[in-house]
C-alpha cells in the first residue's frame, strides 16, 4: 500500500461478475468489499479461499489473492496456508452444501482446532450451480429437482452443528440486512481462531423467498430475533416476548410483566446460554431464527502459531548423520 | 575355532510380545557397527496384540549380513530364532536345510502348541520335521528367571528379558563386541536402575551361555565388507524419505509442511517428522486422507514445500487434490508407500501395484512426474528430486516407495547437504515498475509459472480449478484455449526429461542378450540375480528406473543394447505396459508376482534363464 485510502471498489477484480441478476450473492460481496475498505486491509495480505458452488466464484471478484479450489475443501485448504502463514488475513467462502454435505467432516474438524480464519457460510438452503437440487439445510419436505415428492430428511441445524464442533465464534446475518451484515463481518474478522458467519444468502432461481420471514420487514419481528450483547432478547410484533429462566428452562414470556434483570440478557460469552440458544431455541418451530453473534469464546485457544523458520542445513546434516556411524 | 564365513541370514521369530523387533534392530545396529554389509527385513503383523501364541501373533526380523556387499535380506535363512511353537511353524519353511535351528523350551509346551495348531501331546522338537536341522533348544524363559532370581522385578517381567539371553547368545556366535548393545540398554533404561541392571545381566548371560553349553562348535565370524571408502549408518527406509524432504526444504530454503492421515505403512514418515516441529517442519495430522492433501496444497500456495504422504487406499482419496495442485501449478509432493492388494488389501505387506494408479489415477487430461525409490537408502534420494521436481517445475510429483523399502534397512553412506544438486524457486520476472499486472501463468523456457506467494505486493491474483486462459489464468471455456493448456501441461512434464540425471546401468553389462529392468524395492534382489548369471557367463545388465515419469533421456539408448529385457515387478505388469506403449520396437517380456512378500532370486534367474535359452536357440 502507498499510503493511499482504499476504497471498496479497490478490493474489487477486473472481472465480471457472473451470477445471476438479483443474487443474494451480490449484496455480501458489496459488503464484504466495503468493510475490507473501512478495515483497509492491506489486499497483498488479504486471501480468499473458496470450494465450489455458486459462492465460491467470490474470490475471482476480489483484489486480493485467492484460490477457488475444489468442491468441500476449501476449509482444509485454508487450514494448511494458516498454518504455514501466521502473516495472512484468510478468508473461506463456502456455501451450504459445500461445508456441510460434502466438506462437512472439515469443516467441524476446522471449528475443533480452531485455527485464525473468517469463514463465511453463504446458505441459500439449495444446490444452485448444479440447478436445483436439495441441500443438507433445505427444509423437510421441499420439491426439488432431486426431490419431487418432497425431500424426507432433516436439515442441518447450522448452529448446533457449529456449537457440537466446538466452534469459537458463531455468527448469522442475512444478505439483505446491509448494515447487521457489515458489523457481523467485522465481528468475524477481528476475532482470534476461527470465526463461523453463517448468512441467508438468497437463491431466487431455485430456492426464492426461503428467507422472506427474516428479511421482509413485518415478517422480520415475528420471525427474527437479532441478538445484541447485554441486552434483553426480546422478539415479537411489538418486542414484547421474552425468554425467562425456570431453572434451565427458558419460558416465553411478555416482557413488561418481569423486570430486566429477571429475563434472559444476551451475552455472548456465555457458552451455556450459547449452547440453549444453538440447541433449544433455534431448533424450536415455534420460535424464531437467530441473529447476531450468538456465541464467542474470546479465550479460544488459537495459539499456534507455528514457527514458520526454513529448515537451517546445520540441522539436517546433523540428523542425516545421526548418532551412530562407521567409516569404511 | 570359530568358522569364518561370507555371508549369514539370521531370522528372529516369536511372539508380537517378545521383542523381535528390538532384538533385530539391536542385532542390525551391531552389525553395522562390526563393518558388515546387511539388508533387513522386518515382518510383523498387523494386530497391534494378536492373540499371544498364535500364527497371527507371529513377528519376525530377518538379516543378512556378510563380509561382501549383501543385496537383499536372503530368499532363505541359516539361522532360524524361533521364540515359539508358532514361529516355527510361520517361518521353518524359510530355513535352509541343514540351517541351525534355536528354541526357547518354554514357547513349545502344551499351550504353545494347541495354540500354534500342533498335537500338543507330541514333543514337536523331537519330530521329523526337525530332522533337516541343527536344532538347539534353549531355555532362555528359564535361564532368565535364574539369572533374575535376586531381581525385584515380577516374574513375567522377569520373563520378557528372554529376548536379551538371546541377543547375547547371537552376539557371542557371531564373535561381536557386546558393547554397543551395553550402551543402547543403560541409555534406553536410565531413569529405571532395576530394568537396567535385568537387561544387562540377561544379555551377559547369553552371551556367556554359548561358552558353558559347549556350543563353540556354532562360533562364527563374518569380517568387515569392503564397502565403499566413506562414512555410513544404519538407515531405515521410511526415515530416509522423511530425511530427503527435509534436505530438500533445507537446500530449497523452505519451509517444510507435511499433511498425512495415519496410514501403513506411511505412518513412520509423519512420526519422524513431528520430531521437527522447532526446525521448521509443521507436521499437520488432517481428519482424513484428503484434507491431508489440501492442507498441504494451502501451504504450498503460501510457499511453503507442501508434502503429503499415504498408501495406496489414501491416494485414491488424494486424487481430486492431486488434480487441483496440477491446475493451480503448485509444487505438491505425494508419497505413496504401496502395500498389498486393492481396497484395504494387506496392509502389512508390500507390493508395487499403484504405479498405473500414480500415471493416471485422475479424472482429465493430468500428466504428473512420478519418481520411485529403490531401496531404503535410496528413498533420500528419490525424495529429494521428487521435491526439486515438484518445486522446479511447479507441479504435484508422486514419489512410490512401498512397505518392504519403508521397513527395511541397510548401511548408508549418507551425503552432505553441500554436495546435492540445488534447488531454485521460479520466481516472478522482475517488475519494470511500469504498473504491469503480474500474469500468473505466464511461463518460463521450461513451460514453467513463477511462485509468488501471498503477502507479495501488487501481484495479487486468482488462482483455481476450473480452465485458465493462457498468461492471465482467467477462467476461460474457450475452445482452443483448452486445447493449448491441456498441451502445455503435457509438454511440461515432458521436458523435465532434460533436467533428469541419465539412466546408469546398476550393475553387469551395457549391452548383450538380456536386460532385467526394475524399479522400487527388486534393485537389490535383481543385482543378485544378474551377478549370478554373469558368473555363469551370460552377458546380463541390470538398470533400476528411478524416473518413471518422464523416463531419462538415454533410456532408449541403452534398451536398444540388448536383445531381449525382462521386467520384474511385484504387480501384474504395470510397467511392462508403460514400457511397451513408450518403446514398441523392444522386446519386452514380465514377471509378475503379487504374494505380499518380495521376489526370491531363484524366481528371477529361473526366468531370466528362460529367455536366455531362448536367445541362445535364436528365437
Amino acid at each position: 500500500m502507498d499510503g493511499k485510502k482504499l476504497t471498496a471498489r479497490d478490493y474489487a477484480s477486473d472481472q465480471d461478475l457472473r451470477w445471476c441478476p438479483g443474487c443474494g450473492d451480490f449484496a455480501i460481496l458489496k459488503q464484504t468489499q466495503m468493510v475490507l475498505a473501512e478495515i483497509q486491509a492491506d489486499p497483498a495480505q488479504t486471501v480468499f479461499v473458496s470450494g465450489i458452488g455458486c459462492s465460491s466464484r467470490f474470490p475471482y471478484y476480489m483484489n486480493t489473492y485467492g484460490m477457488h479450489s475444489i468442491h468441500g475443501r476449501a476449509t482444509a485448504i485454508a487450514s494448511g496456508l494458516r498454518l504455514s502463514r501466521p502473516d495472512l488475513n484468510i478468508w473461506v467462502i463456502t456455501g451450504d452444501g459445500d461445508s456441510m454435505s460434502i466438506g462437512g467432516n472439515h469443516l467441524i474438524h476446522l471449528l475443533r482446532r480452531d485455527l485464525n480464519l473468517n469463514v463465511l457460510l453463504f446458505n441459500n438452503e439449495i444446490y444452485g450451480l448444479t440447478k436445483g437440487q436439495y441441500s443438507p439445510t433445505s427444509k423437510q419436505n421441499i420439491r426439488t429437482k432431486s426431490s419431487p415428492f418432497g425431500s424426507v430428511e432433516k436439515p442441518f441445524n447450522t448452529l448446533s452443528l457449529a456449537f457440537g464442533a466446538r466452534a469459537s465464534f458463531i455468527a448469522r446475518s442475512i444478505d439483505r440486512e446491509a448494515k447487521h451484515l457489515q458489523e457481523m463481518l467485522k465481528r468475524t474478522n477481528e476475532h482470534e481462531g476461527t470465526s463461523l458467519l453463517e448468512i441467508y444468502q438468497n437463491c431466487h432461481i431455485f430456492n426464492d423467498g426461503a428467507f422472506e420471514p427474516f428479511s421482509d420487514r413485518k415478517a422480520q419481528k415475528l420471525n427474527a430475533i437479532f441478538l445484541r450483547q447485554d441486552e434483553v432478547i426480546s422478539f415479537g410484533e411489538n418486542n414484547e416476548k421474552a425468554f425467562r429462566f425456570d431453572g434451565l428452562s427458558p419460558r416465553v414470556v411478555d416482557k413488561a410483566n418481569y423486570p430486566a434483570e429477571e429475563l434472559w440478557i444476551h451475552d455472548e460469552s456465555d457458552a451455556l446460554k450459547a449452547s440453549i440458544l444453538c440447541n433449544w431455541v433455534e431448533s424450536n418451530p415455534e420460535l424464531p431464527k437467530l441473529f447476531g453473534v450468538i456465541y464467542a469464546n474470546k479465550q479460544s485457544n488459537n495459539a499456534r502459531s507455528m514457527d514458520s523458520d526454513v529448515l537451517d542445513e546445520h540441522y539436517v546434516n546433523d540428523l542425516i548423520k545421526g548418532r551412530k556411524t562407521w567409516s569404511v | 575355532m570359530t568358522k569364518q564365513k561370507e555371508n549369514i541370514a539370521i531370522k528372529f521369530a516369536g511372539d508380537s510380545g517378545d521383542g523381535m523387533q528390538l532384538t533385530g534392530a539391536q542385532f542390525t545396529d551391531n552389525t553395522a557397527a562390526h563393518g558388515n554389509d546387511f539388508a533387513t527385513f522386518p515382518n510383523y503383523p498387523a494386530e497391534i496384540r494378536a492373540p499371544q501364541g498364535t500364527i497371527h501373533g507371529v513377528s519376525g526380523f530377518q538379516i543378512h549380513f556378510g563380509s561382501r556387499l549383501i543385496h537383499t535380506p536372503g530368499d532363505e535363512f541359516d539361522v532360524l530364532v524361533a521364540m515359539n511353537a508358532a514361529a516355527l511353524k510361520d517361518s521353518l519353511s524359510g530355513l535352509k536345510s541343514n540351517g541351525v535351528l534355536i528354541v526357547d523350551r518354554a514357547g513349545f509346551d502344551k499351550k504353545n502348541l494347541r495354540l500354534a495348531g500342533f498335537d500338543p501331546d507330541q514333543d514337536v522338537l523331537s519330530s521329523p520335521m526337525i530332522n533337516n536341522f541343527d536344532c538347539i533348544v534353549v531355555e532362555a524363559s528359564r535361564f532368565a528367571q535364574e539369572t533374575l532370581a535376586d531381581s525385584p522385578l515380577d516374574p513375567k517381567a522377569k520373563d520378557r528379558s528372554k529376548n536379551m539371553f538371546i541377543l547375547g547368545l547371537i552376539l557371542w556366535m557371531y564373535s561381536r563386541d557386546i558393547a554397543s548393545v551395553e550402551r543402547f540398554i543403560s541409555e534406553k533404561f536410565k531413569d529405571d536402575e532395576v530394568l537396567r541392571k535385568a537387561n544387562l545381566e540377561v544379555l551377559e548371560a547369553g552371551y556367556h551361555y554359548g561358552e558353558t553349553a559347549e556350543l563353540s562348535r556354532y562360533k562364527t565370524e563374518v569380517k568387515a565388507a569392503s564397502l565403499a571408502p566413506g562414512e555410513y549408518r544404519n538407515i531405515m527406509g521410511n526415515t530416509a524419505l522423511a530425511y530427503g524432504l527435509m534436505a530438500a526444504a533445507a537446500k530449497a530454503k523452505l519451509h517444510m509442511f507435511y499433511g498425512s492421515y495415519p496410514i501403513t505403512p506411511a505412518s513412520d514418515i509423519l512420526h519422524e517428522l513431528a520430531k521437527h516441529k522447532y526446525h521448521g517442519v509443521q507436521t499437520f495430522q488432517a481428519e482424513d486422507e484428503i484434507a491431508a492433501a489440501c492442507a498441504a496444497i494451502g501451504a504450498s500456495f503460501g510457499g511453503a514445500l507442501g508434502v503429503t504422504g499415504t498408501s495406496g487406499p489414501g491416494l485414491a482419496l488424494k486424487s481430486e487434490a492431486v488434480n487441483l495442485a496440477l491446475m493451480l501449478e503448485l509444487p505438491l509432493v505425494v508419497v505413496d508407500v504401496q502395500r498389498a492388494g486393492p481396497s484395504t488389501g494387506m496392509p502389512t505387506k508390500t507390493e508395487q501395484s499403484d504405479l498405473l494408479f500414480a500415471m493416471y489415477g485422475r479424472n482429465g487430461e493430468s500428466p504428473i512426474p512420478i519418481v520411485a525409490a529403490g531401496s531404503p537408502s535410496d528413498a533420500f534420494s528419490a525424495a529429494y528430486w521428487a521435491c526439486k521436481l515438484a518445486v522446479e517445475h511447479m507441479t504435484p510429483v508422486v514419489l512410490l516407495s512401498d512397505g518392504y523399502i519403508a521397513n527395511g534397512s541397510e548401511p548408508w553412506r549418507f551425503p552432505h547437504l553441500d554436495k546435492l544438486p540445488t534447488i531454485k524457486t521460479p520466481k516472478a520476472p522482475e517488475d519494470k515498475g511500469m504498473g504491469e499486472s503480474y500474469l500468473p501463468y505466464q511461463r518460463n523456457s521450461d513451460l514453467v509459472r513463477s511462485w509468488v506467494t501471498p503477502g507479495t505486493p501488487n501481484k495479487q491474483h486468482r488462482i483455481g480449478g476450473l480452465e485458465k486462459e493462457l498468461e492471465t489464468g482467467n477462467v476461460s471455456y474457450d475452445p482452443d484455449n483448452h486445447q493449448a493448456m491441456t498441451d502445455i501441461r503435457e509438454e511440461k512434464v515432458r521436458r523435465i526429461a532434460t533436467y533428469l540425471p541419465n539412466q546408469e546401468i546398476h550393475c553387469g553389462e551395457s549391452q548383450g542378450d538380456l536386460l532385467i529392468l526394475g524399479w522400487g524395492n527388486t534393485t537389490g534382489i535383481i543385482q543378485s540375480s544378474v551377478k549370478e548369471l554373469m558368473e555363469d557367463g551370460f552377458k546380463v545388465g541390470q538398470i533400476q528406473l528411478g524416473f518413471i515419469n518422464p523416463m531419462p533421456k538415454n533410456l532408449g539408448e541403452i534398451l536398444n543394447k540388448f536383445k531381449c529385457i525382462l521386467i520384474p515387478e511385484l504387480n501384474t505388469g504395470q510397467l511392462l505396459k508403460l514400457m511397451t506403449i513408450a518403446y514398441p520396437t523392444c522386446n519386452f517380456s514380465g514377471l509378475h508376482k503379487v504374494k505380499g512378500v518380495p521376489f526370491k532370486k531363484q524366481e528371477i534367474v529361473d526366468e531370466a534363464r528362460k529367455i536366455l535359452k531362448e536367445v541362445e536357440n535364436g528365437r
